[in-house]
């Protein structure tokens, strides 16, 4: 187990690697680029026995993928931001075909006005697609959920894309240490092994089918139970990566929840400001706990039911806008929704949005959003509103 | 509405495929057509163009003894889908282009 010292974007890399992926299709985009260029580095080196394709676009790019994918190749790509909604026309049939595409994602803003920084607005694009999408927090955890994410998008109870998203820059730039794994013990715990439909000339199958109306909506469906089954596989997945190589996360990861009164609901790398706001609020004398949201899709209602249970507020950091609906942030959204057909046991909810386009979040932002909850926890009104954390009036 | 008579989501390929090759040839499209290419056996020169382009198989050749050069060439009119592109290929304007009557 080499130990190295990696960026995000190259532990992605080290990941898909040691995954002994077979086809890898990539098209540069910041700040992703250094990802897909180690991975172009290992293959002109012979360090990986797999094809990179060159491709003109990210569109072309997900579309070799869907083709190598369709004949049982182990497919990895890895993008960000315009380049993940341009992918997301061939991500959405990539979903539908039921091929188990594995894709790094830096998550980056979305123009305009253009930028080049770290926010969730790409990856909020591709929330309904039917991609089981994990956030992570560190290199370590991307290395070893990219890992995860090809045994949980090849079992045959789930059979869909799967994307491990990571904060543009503040993950996909940033050096830590990363335990590395041997290709052959990787392989021992996600064998090659063709489950899913695929073109072969012995067994001759046509993919791409139309669905007309008596057809479709049957095939959708299909499609959310795979979403569904996604959730217990994802933590079968990361129980056995555990006993396996001893670091496992959860889907959601919670932090001093015991005896927590107000909450805060995070991911990504906010999460790991988020945890040092907490600890210092308690020493405050203010008893907040933090989730660390880390399967987005499948959303793990269960789980947040559990941890959330008795807790007086919750306050959800998005990182994202979803503009004109109830609240802004798409995560807040899915927690409002949980709690639709029970409000009873629903605790009070803030929606705040926060790092958007890279506005500097500091441990203090979070300070002030923790004293808000307790407030709230108090008694006074949460606004109908998202609340907007670094914004200039 | 739902047609019962379909299969259910739990019985039904993952992935839309088709597992059956060629079940094309069991679906009839002549409802697609607007207009139907007719051959006009005498002008036809028998350069097979219209066999060769026709996206769909739906030109068909009929060997024929008594036919000029022992063969010759109809439309399968449940798979002709009234393209066009049969009319628009005929050299020697063999090809006629009627409106569909229903």
């Amino acid at each position: 187990m080499p130990r190295l010292a990696l960026t995000t974007n190259y532990a992605v890399a080290h990941a898909a690697k040691d995954s002994d992926v077979d086809v890898i299709a990539a098209y540069p985009i910041t700040p992703s680029t250094p990802a897909a260029e180690k991975l172009a580095e290992f293959a002109a080196n012979g360090e990986i026995d797999a094809e990179y394709i060159h491709v003109e676009s990210e569109h072309s790019a997900a579309s070799a993928l869907v083709g190598a994918s369709a004949v049982g190749a182990r497919t990895f790509t890895v993008t960000a931001s315009q380049g993940l909604i341009y992918m997301s026309e061939v991500l959405y049939i990539a979903s539908g075909l039921r091929l188990p595409i594995v894709l790094g994602v830096a998550s980056r803003a979305l123009s305009a006005p253009l930028s080049i920084w770290g926010d969730m607005h790409d990856i909020a694009v591709l929330r309904d697609a039917g991609i089981v999408t994990y956030f992570v927090s560190s290199a370590q955890e991307a290395y070893d959920t990219v890992i995860q994410a090809f045994k949980v998008a090849e079992d045959p109870r789930v059979h869909l894309p799967a994307i491990v998203d990571y904060d543009g820059f503040v993950l996909s730039h940033v050096t830590e240490p990363v335990e590395t794994l041997e290709k052959e013990e990787v392989l021992k715990f996600i064998p090659k092994k063709i489950t899913w439909n695929t073109l072969n000339p012995k067994n001759p199958i046509s993919m791409g089918t139309v669905g007309e109306p008596d057809w479709y909506y049957e095939f959708k469906y299909q499609q959310q139970v795979a979403m569904e089954n996604a959730l217990k596989v994802a933590e079968e997945v990361d129980e056995e990566f555990g006993k396996v190589f001893g670091r496992k996360y959860g889907v959601v990861e919670p932090f001093m929840m015991e005896d927590a009164e107000v909450a805060l609901l995070a991911y990504g790398a906010h999460a790991g400001t988020a945890r040092v706001a907490v600890e210092r609020a308690r020493k405050e004398g203010i008893k907040v706990g933090l989730v660390r949201l880390k399967l987005w899709r499948p959303f793990p209602v269960p789980h947040l039911k559990k941890l959330f249970d008795g807790i007086s507020v919750v306050g959800v950091l998005d990182r994202a806008m979803s503009l004109g609906a109830p609240r802004q942030g798409p995560v807040a959204l899915d927690l409002m929704a949980m709690y639709a057909s029970d409000p009873s046991s629903a605790p009070k909810m803030a929606s705040y949005t926060i790092g958007i386009g890279q506005r500097d979040v500091r441990v203090e932002d979070i300070l002030y959003i923790i004293n808000q909850l307790a407030e709230f926890a108090k008694g006074k009104e949460i606004p109908e509103r998202t609340i907007p954390i670094g914004l200039r009036e | 509405m739902m047609n019962k008579n379909l299969p259910g989501w739990r019985e039904l390929p993952e992935g839309a495929v088709v597992r059956d090759p060629g079940n094309t040839e069991t679906i009839d499209v002549s409802g697609w057509r607007v207009f139907k290419p007719v051959i006009i056996d005498d002008k036809c020169t028998r350069c097979r163009l219209c066999w060769i382009y026709c996206p769909d198989g739906a030109i068909i050749e009929v060997i024929d003894e008594k036919a000029k050069m022992g063969k010759r060439y109809e439309v399968d009119y449940v798979h002709c889908k009234g393209c066009g592109i049969c009319y628009a290929e005929c050299p020697v304007n063999a090809i006629e282009w009627v409106p569909e009557e229903r």
